[in-house]
């Protein structure tokens, strides 16, 4: 187990350096300069000189590099070349937005999913089967952005269920804090939900129809037992790998969201930072998501030895 | 026999009677047991012999309502003087795995793969008996040292891949047992064993029928099992029953020439060596959908005469029955 770990950190690392060049010369490949769209206006040579020189970018890229490397292990990220913020306290402002609102929408996604999915499948072919069916297929095929900016304009707008935007810490409020998000992670989760729906109903089905349900069922278990223990266990390890695959795409979801709902999270920091060609906020931004995107699928990883014993991970046996 | 108060005729747990079973397919109805009548009394072993796909299964699953619900199912089943057949869930749920319990053929798929042995056990004794999780844990080591574990308060947290077949085996039985059912139903026990491993699980029933005096239906197409654990055997062909009586009159004088062809078709130890070659049943079983009005067996057998396309026989009555127009009287060597 401990040299499955050590093996796992090791390939992260990799996997972080590799993200963190790319990122760093995607964001210098684009087309737009910081120093113009920070001097504004003044088209100066002399004022862009300055800044190019104040923010370091009149060095080469190796040199580039190798400062936000060298300052981002020792935990400084630097600072915006828009506001002149440290970029360590925006990403730590920005951070808890996203993570609660994409936590959220997996609850949400995981709840409605694996129940409609459940659903699906021991009601095979009836009316259920077909209402699950149709909303996976609504769910998957409606972007995020159009849902959005119609439950604001009937939910919001219309009805004044729920706040259209802003965000309210949840340490302050935790009650407002889930008024303001409870729209946003809806609309995020719905893609999930439909995938993971679908998922849900297929490895049900394959589950119900193995031996050892026919075992539980000649063992004269509840129907609650038979298939929300036996055979949903065996379903959800399929389940929590299509969560893990989805991940990308929730965080992309997320940005798309958060720009809607004017939520302040990475959606949002991420999107300002491109436009403002901010290189170190866009660079940050990445190595987060990054390390997130990796420490999580590291946790499913971990979770499939946690719902299925047969799958000890290497190097433990 | 003094008749009891319930209906049921003392000393008899299972009784079977007129029992059919249909499946709904694309092609229209398909009949897969017709009429199949046959008791178990207490603490007897009755096995049901037959090729693949003779119906021998179905009957079994169809006892407990565990066939699907595409299958129509008609006839009697009595437990103990209660009707199965046409039970509520309810009642089909607090007898199965208490009163009529399973074993399948293949113990690894059998098995769910990621509860421990000990928590399927357990939840057995916890749903029918309603044991405590402490109570029910010491009760499934106590069931697995029965059935030959060893170190059973170890294995009792290993999951189900942790252990051979064999074992695996047992743990099914330990499972079957654990509320020390009237009738246990065995659907080829020993199928999916390896010949070593076979001996070992026949003794564990052979056990539990001496200790616990449990009535087993044996289902088995293995002559090898028959001989070695049953009192009684009837053999099914094409869905129905066409001979039963007690395992010796079965080896030694069998009637129907289904039997007969069933006994030359199976090798045994000192017989067939070299000299001997197997013999087999000519044709093939017939298609169940469209059983005319005659024996099933008339195009596969020898003895065939003129009644045997035109009518169907029924069981004649005493304790060696059969179903032939044309029953074979001689002793033969099989």
């Amino acid at each position: 187990m401990r040299r499955y770990l050590l093996n796992r950190l090791w390939q992260s690392l990799v996997t972080l350096v590799l993200a963190t060049i790319v990122v760093f010369v995607g964001v210098r490949a684009l087309p737009g300069d910081p120093a113009l769209a920070l001097a504004g206006e003044d088209r100066d040579p002399e004022s862009l000189r300055a800044i190019r020189q104040q923010y370091g970018l009149d060095q080469s890229w190796l040199v580039q590099f190798w400062q936000f490397v060298s300052h981002a292990a020792r935990g400084d990220l630097g600072q915006s070349i828009r506001t002149g913020a440290p970029v360590r306290s925006m990403i730590l402002s920005a951070l808890p937005v996203t993570i609660e609102l994409s936590v959220l929408a997996i609850l949400i996604a995981g709840v409605i999913g694996v129940g409609a999915g459940v659903v699906a499948a021991v009601r095979r072919g009836g009316p259920a089967e077909w209402a699950a069916n149709a909303l996976a297929l609504l769910g998957l095929s409606v972007p995020h952005f159009w849902l959005g900016l119609m439950a604001i304009l009937y939910l919001s707008v219309a009805l004044g269920l729920f706040p259209a935007s802003g965000f309210v810490p949840f340490f302050t409020n935790p009650v407002d804090n889930l008024h303001h998000l409870i729209l946003p992670a809806l609309i995020l989760g719905t893609g999930l939900a439909a995938v993971i729906m679908r998922q849900t109903r297929s490895s049900m089905l394959d589950a119900l129809s193995a031996d050892y349900i026919r075992t539980a069922e000649a063992k004269g278990l509840p129907p609650k037992a038979v298939i929300g223990k036996h055979a949903l266990r065996n379903s959800l390890i399929v389940v929590v790998t299509i969560v893990g695959l989805q991940l990308g795409a929730l965080i992309s979801g997320a940005v798309v969201t958060e720009r809607i709902f004017a939520l302040p999270g990475f959606g949002k920091l991420t999107v300002d930072a491109v436009f403002q060609r901010d290189y170190p906020v866009i660079q940050a931004v990445v190595l987060v998501t990054a390390t997130a995107y990796i420490v999580i699928n590291l946790l499913v990883d971990l979770l499939y030895s946690v719902i299925d014993p047969r799958i000890r991970v290497r190097g433990e046996a | 026999m003094t008749v009891s108060t319930n209906g049921s005729t003392n000393g008899q747990v299972l009784a079977v009677k007129d029992l059919s079973v249909t499946f709904r397919t694309e092609d229209g109805r398909v009949s897969a047991v017709d009429n199949v009548s046959f008791d178990v009394a207490d603490g007897e072993v009755l096995a049901v012999v037959g090729e693949s796909g003779c119906g021998k299964s179905v009957t079994a699953m169809s006892i407990a309502g565990l066939l699907p619900r595409t299958a129509t199912v008609g006839g009697s089943v009595r437990l103990d003087g209660t009707e199965l057949i046409g039970a509520d869930k309810r009642t089909l749920r607090s007898i199965r795995g208490r009163e009529v319990a399973y074993i399948f053929q293949e113990p690894t798929t059998s098995l769910n793969p990621v509860f421990t042995v000990g928590h399927q056990i357990s939840e057995v004794l916890r749903t029918h008996i309603g044991l405590n999780r402490q109570a029910a844990e010491a009760r499934a080591i106590e069931l697995l040292k029965l059935v030959g574990i060893p170190s059973a308060e170890r294995r009792i947290s290993d999951y189900p891949h942790q252990l051979s077949g064999g074992m695996r085996q047992r743990v099914m039985i330990a499972m079957a047992v654990a509320c020390d059912p009237k009738v246990l139903i065995a659907d080829e026990p020993t199928t999916a064993l390896d010949v070593t491993i076979q001996a070992g699980i026949l003794d564990v029933l052979r056990g539990l029928r001496e200790r616990l005096g449990t009535s087993i239906v044996l289902i088995t197409h293995d002559l090898g099992v028959v001989a070695d654990l049953a009192d009684r055997v009837a053999v099914m062909y094409a869905g129905r029953v066409v001979e039963t009586a007690e395992v010796h009159e079965i080896f030694a004088r069998p009637q129907h020439p289904y039997t007969v062809g069933l006994l030359g078709a199976s090798p045994a130890a000192g017989r067939h060596a070299e000299t001997h070659r197997l013999s087999e049943i000519p044709g093939l079983v017939p298609v169940l959908s469209e059983q005319p009005d005659a024996c099933t067996f008339a195009d596969r057998c020898s003895r065939a005469g003129e009644t045997c396309t035109t009518s169907q026989p029924e069981l004649t009555a005493g304790v060696h029955r059969v179903a032939c127009w044309h029953p074979v009287r001689e002793a033969v060597e099989v």
